[in-house]
């Protein structure tokens, strides 16, 4: 596995893939790579952020980013307070900066936010001097997501450089699309967006990506396929007919599977709607890389909270 | 109220444009009961107030025919008394406050109210277009004939554009009856639903929900269609496309009695600005593209935009705070709106400080139909007096107006207000 230049990490907030060179995208890798083996390890401590307070405010609904979040940060030794709140759509009322700044005079180091507004970690990042760490905002990045799967394609190849990556589904509504478009054209794949032109986003043309509208089309040459999940809550009106007619086009069948590369690698961001967007014979198949993603957000989040804090404390030494 | 005094006023050696009468000359102008009474070379009657205009535009006092002065009901962000402070701090002797407040303007008593606030503050000349629907709900119509006896200039749901065609069919024959305007903010709900930027490239990397232009296109199409068949007069506020610049183009080619307005944010600012979810930047229409100034700015120079109107909309700063998706749309603006128009247009060479100047004044008038807009003797003596080249930097700290919701702040523009006489008094002179 290629090893990272040498670079100086010195961002203390994670707001997006977007912002990040593919020098600091390698070094977060790298330094996941660092915390992997601590899972397997029978004490999984280490005390790095051993007196620091992380909140995990989570203004929409999450289990397995926020277990993941908790659970790096308790192995970092960190206190970490659970803050979950459905985000109201009044502009009158508590902000979501007088939220932040209450916690902050409580003395908080990092924040960890899930928002259903894109921006709104960038909001933070802004009024507090905490770390934010995006968990997810709207419909714009996932940064973190992102992360841990290309660490998880690097770790099935070694390198992105030139693989061919499909992901497919709603791109439209999908953080998840849109920052691993930023990580996995950054560390040199070519990718290629796959669904109805429904669940597009506007302006797909000036993104730096392939799209197409048939996954049969394409299927056979891909390298690693990303399936999305199909969020009924987000979409709004019906960009496509039925659940039917989307798995006959979109869906990723045992047949289907079959013209792609014997070792495709399949990745989804969980969770699954088995039989939907993947069969749970594919899902489940040797192919399959879902549960490692899993394990490896662990790594790369410890990575992330690791490397803001230790941005936040340089910078406080130089001030 | 103590009846006011007339006074005299000589505003000697401005160059007199005056757009209405086809004049741009170095003139002399006298004022006096309220009125312009003389124009001439070297006047030498003795005045109250001797001004000297040397080097300074004289000209009839603008016309904003789209602000939001929030009153009643969000007093917090502005007031008939703010908004009228900084509306003739921006060179504005009457501007046209929309029905869109809490509770709406949509009858008769409420148009009495703007006009009775807009009197107490005595800074500005307040008109006021009424609601369409009641409770501009786009369901029933609301009292039009009683709001134009109590002289509404107009009928808009600004805000919302009306949108059961059937509804809009019916308000603007009924309209027809009292030779009022109806006027439209152009937008299908149905496109636009939840966006809250142009549906662009920072849209779809910012993951915000966009606003196609064909979402004011439609409407603007359909209500021109409208405008066929009932031969009403109709007003498209705030036009942002390039789209919308050919409808209006096609529809004043055939003759119809269709106007439109620009603001200085479709002219000056473009999605680009929203890189960063600055709420500031956040405006419904939303700021489109450069391709989409480009056709304004033509359309300008063709003289088929009627008037430039602010859209100034003010909004708290702890609303503005608030996530992208959350905060309202709106900027304020009208404090600095004729240095702007200057730098967009005059800087750009779309058109020269007459053409500018007639949107501002006589065109937008005949918009609502009202007799302002000119300095002829005679004519009530609504005068601004401007110095085209003086430089100054934009602070939104320093506005009459009560919020701050300013894109501009930091800029330094050029043209500055020095005066501003609205029937003969002298009712905002710049401080340096």
């Amino acid at each position: 596995m290629s090893k990272s230049k040498k670079i100086q990490w010195t961002r203390k907030h994670l707001i997006g893939i977007s912002d990040l060179s593919r020098e600091e995208i390698e070094f977060i890798l790298d330094t996941a790579q660092g915390f992997e083996k601590f899972s397997t390890r029978s004490i999984k401590k280490v005390p790095t952020l051993r007196g620091k307070v992380v909140v995990n405010m989570f203004f929409e609904d999450s289990t397995r980013t926020r277990n993941s979040f908790t659970l790096a940060a308790s192995r970092l030794s960190a206190d970490v307070i659970e803050f979950t709140k459905k985000s109201s759509s009044v502009s009158k009322g508590e902000t979501l900066i007088d939220t932040a700044q209450n916690l902050e005079a409580m003395g908080i180091d990092i924040v960890v936010i899930r928002h259903n507004a894109g921006g709104a970690p960038k909001l933070l990042s802004r009024s507090i001097n905490a770390c934010v760490v995006n968990a997810g905002d709207g419909f714009h990045e996932h940064p973190t997501q992102a992360l841990l799967d290309v660490y998880t394609i690097r770790q099935e190849r070694g390198s992105l450089d030139g693989l061919k990556i499909g992901i497919v589904g709603d791109i439209a509504h999908s953080r998840v699309a849109r920052s691993d478009i930023y990580a996995m054209t950054k560390l040199g794949a070519e990718v290629t967006l796959i669904g109805p032109p429904t669940l597009m986003p506007a302006s797909v043309k000036d993104l730096p990506v392939n799209v197409s509208y048939s996954l049969d089309d394409v299927i056979e040459d891909l390298d690693v396929i990303n399936m999305l999940r199909i969020q009924f809550e987000r979409m709004g009106g019906n960009p496509f007919p039925s659940v039917r007619e989307y798995s006959h086009y979109f869906g990723l069948t045992a047949d289907r599977i079959k013209r792609a590369k014997s070792d495709i690698i399949v990745m989804h961001p969980g969770p699954i709607n088995r039989g939907l967007e993947i069969e749970s014979e594919v899902a489940d198949g040797p192919n399959s890389v879902i549960l490692k993603q899993v394990a490896n957000g662990l790594a790369v989040r410890m990575a992330v909270l690791f490397l803001v804090n230790q941005a936040a404390v340089s910078e406080g030494r130089r001030n | 109220m103590a009846q006011p005094v007339p006074q005299k006023t000589l505003i000697k050696n401005g160059r007199l444009i005056d757009p209405r009468n086809n004049i741009d000359q170095i003139a002399d102008l006298y004022i006096d009961d309220f009125q312009v009474t003389r124009i001439g070379k070297k006047l030498t009657d003795s005045a109250d107030h001797i001004i000297d205009a040397s080097g300074k535009i004289v000209a009839p006092g603008l016309i904003d025919i789209h602000v939001h002065f929030r009153e009643p009901g969000d007093e917090e962000e502005e007031t008939i008394a703010s908004g009228s402070a900084a509306a003739v701090a921006g060179g504005y002797t009457s501007v046209v406050c929309m029905p869109n407040t809490n509770p709406p303007i949509d009858e008769a008593t409420a148009v009495e109210y703007i006009h009775r606030m807009g009197r107490q503050a005595r800074k500005t000349f307040i008109h006021v277009m009424g609601a369409i629907t009641k409770d501009r709900a786009g369901q029933e119509l609301a009292e039009m004939g009683l709001m134009t006896q109590a002289g509404a200039v107009g009928f808009t749901d600004d805000g919302c554009g009306v949108q059961d065609t059937a509804m809009m069919l019916r308000a603007m024959k009924y309209a027809s009856m009292f030779n009022r305007v109806v006027s439209q903010h152009c937008e299908d709900r149905s496109l636009a639903k939840d966006g809250v930027m142009n549906a662009g490239y920072n849209a779809t990397v910012l993951g915000l929900p966009g606003i196609d232009p064909l979402a004011e296109e439609m409407m603007l199409w359909r209500d021109v269609q409208l405008v066929k068949k009932t031969g009403t007069r109709y007003h498209a506020q705030h036009i942002s496309t390039a789209g919308s610049v050919k409808i209006i183009r096609e529809a004043k080619a055939e003759g119809l009695p269709v106007t439109c307005e620009v603001t200085p944010h479709h002219l000056l600012l473009t999605e680009e600005a929203i890189a960063d979810y600055d709420t500031n930047y956040k405006v419904n229409p939303p700021l489109r593209t450069q391709k989409d100034i480009d056709a304004i700015k033509q359309a300008i120079h063709d003289g088929l935009i009627d008037a430039l109107a602010s859209d100034h909309a003010p909004h708290l700063q702890s609303e503005k705070e608030l996530e992208f998706l959350t905060a309202p749309c709106g900027m304020v603006g009208i404090e600095c709106a004729l240095p702007l128009y200057r730098k967009a247009l005059i800087d750009a060479g779309v058109c020269d400080w007459s053409q500018m100047l007639a949107m501002l004044t006589w065109r937008p008038a005949q918009i609502i139909d009202v007799e302002k807009g000119s300095l002829a003797v005679g004519d009530r003596a609504d005068v601004v007096i401007i110095d085209p080249d003086a430089a100054w930097t934009i602070d939104a700290a320093k506005f009459y107006s009560k919020s701050r919701n300013c894109p501009y702040q930091g800029w330094t523009v050029k043209g500055k207000v020095l005066y501003t006489l609205v029937a003969g008094e002298i009712r905002f002179q710049d401080k340096g």
